[in-house]
């Protein structure tokens, strides 16, 4: 029997090509393309009244330089809003060149193209603008007081305001025995791929017809748009994401101005057009994410019951709003966790700031929401000294009570509802891992020996798998591979592997005869994206479903050809088969020939198929009407609504008591995402998941000062963890199947850094006795927080 | 914007130095010697990348802190941002291309990535295989935090690292067996398989 590989660790089969360095990322391709930089804004927020391009002109190698004016009508219409919703009243998005104003450092206002980019670099140096400088609104708060306007037309600076709720929190908490009220601060941070953002057009004049590769999370998505501003049939472009180094979000937004420029210089030039963003151009002109400033109101009874929560918060989106309020509604709903919270009221503004925008990074709202509520729990822990997990189990959703449905509306626009998960046995499976009882003694231990020690968990709901859909297609060779394609991208997580695996069992074929293509629009047109830990769930279900019916059509085929009843057959080992009597077979690869009936027998093997080679029944037509040649089939997967996994985070930190030097001692992870496809893939997702939140606990923050100039823009001061940063990972998997899909599984790929940031407050806050309000909190600042508190006892949270 | 990025053209310098001044530089890359004519300012990184076209080289911020772009440069891991192309005129490189067997078996370390899960998108898997080589030529048998910190000029964005300590660790074993040096070209012939 062929072994079953959906669940196995089986490895990876894009590894060896990328370890040889023989992937194709985006600034592998198009050596002799002409190349383009962007002249971008100093300034936050000026008016531009004046270019001066006279002395980039004698600039050897230079070949165009385009503004604002220079476009053609459709490219100096506004990008668009990609995500549209009724609170979005005041939405503003960029053009693809600034027309006369910017309102972030890093803005684009000018394209050159050249013959190579240092050159196209070189003229960029010699362009002379003339800007008014205005002032700039750059923090939350800042924005909502609007002593000063982002947009001129937008007075308040707020694009939407919008409330959630559920039951009567108000209410609720002025009945509560307890409350406490508190605020939270959760700073600016960024994906960050290693691979900044970059694009590539190919522009063939006789066929008018362009190819764009592009470094993006949403190829088809990329190609509508292209095709939209350039005024093209969409059959003239195709659209492909090569090999792409990392997304972790910000690689959705789209299109990018040099998305839409690259390919009309292309076709304005007729040659091929390069832009590949540098380091620090990718700090200040690609998205960000996090900023919110939260204010919690809590009411509880005497076991640390939630009566009633309500929480308002503002979100900074930064200068313009392309992607909708997508980011602060996942904080707003997702905040509850695993918790039965049946009086809840979340209220945002979203609100402009002269900074770079913001769209989902890796998590997206979640590690905001997951913040409050895990704070808060905290919180009512400490006021009525109980046991934090104790808390926390008086709360949680109970798995019988599962599905439930909280009567909000998610990111989907479909109702909040979680469809499964075991929130009380994951608690135990964590409390076991990172034995949480027993840390008293070690405490204890530690303290004798001068040494400060604390522990901390967070609990965290994610939704996964959101729509609309995904498709897949699946095709047999008639030289034996199994082609398959689906339209999203990759950008790490081992799709290929993963789909491959899928097929294999359906079709019975060996897992290294399938071969799978992401994100090329001209092998699969209709897609979606790579976002919301949603790839596996969409992609891996939609070719599942293209297998199954493949899987059918191999079996009438067979039946027909070895006259034996569909029943009794089975596909294994590249072969459909007797049962029972294995020698009784056909191969795949010969029912993917009959598959189609031929006139011409272009080889030896298509001989078969051809009109005067079988006995076919004369009456009826060669492809029946309910048939069409070629073993293949398309099927796509479109959920009612999103599934939801969860998990907890378990972290011992100590604490130098000279140097407030954090350190982290040990982390624990129980992860419920239904059944996993791979567990090596599952693992690592969760373990880079925890080192971008480790990254964002501690270290990353984009530092932008009143001006609005980023302050760290580059590796040497935004600190990305290393090695030496991250510690060892424990993981444990709970496997509660979706009952959602066909696959029973739900998304992996955003868990890990969603509850880390509250894990580690957490643990610093039982440590030091230090209530910690933020994120990212660095050793100087805890520092100066123990050196400034008054002296109480310390110590001991739990 | 610095000029720090991404020339194309081999042998002509439009924008680049002015004309005539354009340097020829012959380096063995590989065990390769190859050359290109090319202006002074161009990096290493560019020069392996667009010159050369040996695209497995990555570029990850331009300024030395990421490690993507690292090579061995005389047998020492150096990043080719930091460079310039015409400083290593008449020097030995090698390039992530230069370590799987011809017939594209992988090198131990390349294999250990692969068994250990050491990456992801992959970007930057080159600079970490480059950095890998070099640090088990001088440390051997490394304990865990020797690798850790031997490990710590690269950054990765996917993994968490977890999957490259572990790679790591496996390849030094399997390359101690063998006794081959971490930054030769990998001989199957010589038991380097595992």
């Amino acid at each position: 029997m062929t072994t079953q590989m959906v669940g196995a660790p089986v490895a990876r089969s894009e590894d060896p090509r990328l370890l040889r360095g023989e992937g194709r990322f985006l600034d592998d391709l198009g050596h002799d393309a002409y190349q383009v930089a962007i002249l971008r804004s100093p300034h936050a927020h000026a008016r531009i009244l004046d270019i001066d391009v006279t002395d980039a002109l004698e600039v050897d190698g230079l070949i165009a330089i385009h503004t604002f004016e220079d476009l053609p009508p459709r490219l100096r219409q506004p990008m668009p809003l990609l995500i549209p919703h009724p609170a979005l009243t005041a939405g503003r998005t960029q053009y693809v060149l600034a027309d006369g104003e910017v309102n972030h450092v890093g803005e684009a206002i000018l394209m050159v193209v050249a013959t190579d980019r240092y050159a196209a670099e070189d003229a960029v140096e010699r362009i002379t603008v003339d800007y008014e400088a205005l002032p700039a609104v750059v923090g939350p708060e800042n924005a909502l007081a609007a002593a000063q306007a982002v947009h001129e037309e937008i007075p308040d600076n707020v694009a939407a305001h919008l409330r959630q709720t559920i039951g009567d929190a108000p209410r609720a908490i002025a009945a509560a025995p307890h409350t406490l009220e508190f605020r939270l601060d959760i700073e600016r941070s960024a994906s960050t791929p290693m691979e900044t953002r970059g694009t590539y057009a190919r522009w063939d004049a006789d066929d008018r017809r362009l190819r764009l590769y592009t470094s993006t999370q949403a190829p088809t998505s990329v190609r509508a748009a292209v095709a939209s501003f350039l005024e093209l049939p969409l059959a003239q472009v195709e659209c492909i994401a090569p090999d792409i180094g990392g997304g972790f979000g910000v690689k959705i937004m789209h299109p990018w101005p040099e998305e839409i420029l690259v390919p009309w210089a292309a076709r304005e030039l007729g040659h091929d057009v390069k832009y590949v963003e540098d380091r620090r151009e990718h700090f200040i002109s690609a998205n960000h994410e996090r900023a919110q400033v939260q204010w919690v109101t809590v009411g509880f009874d005497d076991t640390g019951r939630v009566l009633g929560l309500d929480v308002r918060f503002i979100h900074d989106h930064g200068a313009y709003i392309p992607y909708g309020l997508i980011v602060p509604i996942i904080t707003s709903t997702q905040l509850i966790g695993p918790y039965k919270l049946e009086n809840y009221r979340v209220t945002f503004d979203s609100v402009y700031t002269n900074t770079v925008p913001v769209t989902p990074y890796r998590g997206a709202g979640r590690p905001q929401g997951c913040f409050a509520m895990e704070r808060t729990i905290d919180r009512i822990a400490r006021h009525l000294g109980l046991d934090r997990t104790q808390v926390r189990g008086v709360n949680f959703l109970q798995p019988e009570e599962l599905p439930y449905d909280f009567g909000l509306t998610f990111q989907d626009g479909r109702p909040y509802c979680y469809d499964s998960g075991d929130f009380p046995a994951s608690l135990a499976l964590l409390k076991t891992l990172i034995d949480w009882d027993g840390f008293e003694q070690r405490r204890a231990a530690a303290a004798a020996e001068g040494r400060i020690i604390g522990i901390g968990m967070a609990a965290y709901v994610e939704g996964t798998g959101v729509g609309p859909y995904e498709g897949g297609h699946v095709l047999v060779e008639p030289g034996g591979k199994v082609q398959v394609a689906t339209g999203l991208s990759t950008q790490g997580q081992g799709h290929q592997t993963a789909f491959a695996q899928i097929v294999a069992d359906q079709l019975g074929v060996a897992f290294e005869d399938v071969e799978v293509v992401t994100g090329d629009t001209r092998r699969f047109q209709y897609a979606v994206g790579t976002f919301a830990s949603r790839a596996a769930v969409m992609s891996g279900n939609a070719i599942h479903l293209a297998a199954v019916k493949v899987r059918e059509k191999a079996l009438k085929l067979a039946s027909d050809a070895l006259e034996v009843d569909v029943e009794d057959l089975e596909l294994a080992e590249g072969q459909v088969r007797v049962i029972g009597s294995p020698d009784t077979s056909i191969d795949l690869k010969v029912l993917a020939t009959l598959s189609n009936p031929l006139r011409y027998a272009f080889d030896d093997s298509a001989r078969i198929a051809t009109q005067f080679a079988s006995p076919a029944n004369p009456d009826a037509p060669p492809v029946g009407d309910d048939d069409a040649p070629g073993l293949e089939a398309t099927d796509y997967y479109s959920p009612v609504r999103s599934t939801f996994a969860n998990g907890m985070h378990a972290v011992e930190v100590e604490i130098d008591p000279d140097t407030s030097d954090i350190r982290i001692l040990d982390y624990a992870v129980v992860h419920d995402c239904g059944n996993l496809l791979n567990p090596i893939i599952v693992k690592g997702q969760v373990l880079g998941g925890v080192a971008q939140g480790v990254g964002g606990a501690l270290y990353e923050r984009m530092a932008y000062d009143d001006h609005g100039q980023l302050q760290n823009a580059s590796f040497m001061d935004f600190l990305i963890p290393y090695a030496t940063e991250v510690p060892a990972v424990r993981i444990d998997h709970l496997e509660t199947p979706s009952p959602l899909n066909p696959l029973g599984i739900k998304g992996a790929g955003e868990a890990g850094v969603i509850p880390t940031s509250a894990a580690i407050a957490a643990a610093i806050e039982d440590a030091t006795g230090i209530i910690i309000d933020a994120m990212p909190i660095s050793p100087s600042q805890l520092h100066e927080r123990r050196s400034t508190r008054q002296v109480t006892a310390g110590g001991g949270t739990s | 914007m610095s000029p720090t990025d991404h020339a194309t053209t081999a042998t002509t310098s439009p924008g680049g130095t002015p004309a005539g001044t354009d340097i020829e530089v012959v380096v063995t890359v590989n065990g390769v010697p190859r050359s290109a004519t090319v202006p002074a300012r161009r990096l290493l990184s560019d020069f392996l990348r667009h010159d050369l076209r040996l695209t497995g080289t990555h570029v990850g911020c331009e300024h030395g802190v990421c490690g993507a772009c690292t090579v061995l440069l005389d047998g020492a891991p150096v990043r080719s941002c930091l460079a310039f192309a015409v400083s290593i005129h008449g020097r030995e490189i090698t390039t992530i291309e230069g370590l799987a067997a011809d017939d594209g078996t992988l090198h131990p370390v390349q294999q250990a990535f692969q068994d250990e899960h050491g990456l992801q998108c992959g970007y930057c898997t080159p600079g970490f295989v480059m950095s890998a080589c070099g640090f088990l030529a001088d440390e051997p048998a490394p304990d865990e935090p020797t690798i850790r910190e031997g490990m710590s000029g690269n950054l990765c964005r996917c993994t968490g690292y977890a999957g490259i300590l572990a790679a790591v660790k496996q390849a030094a074993g399997a390359l101690r067996t063998t006794g081959a040096d971490p930054r030769a070209k990998h001989d199957p012939a010589a038991g380097g398989q595992r």
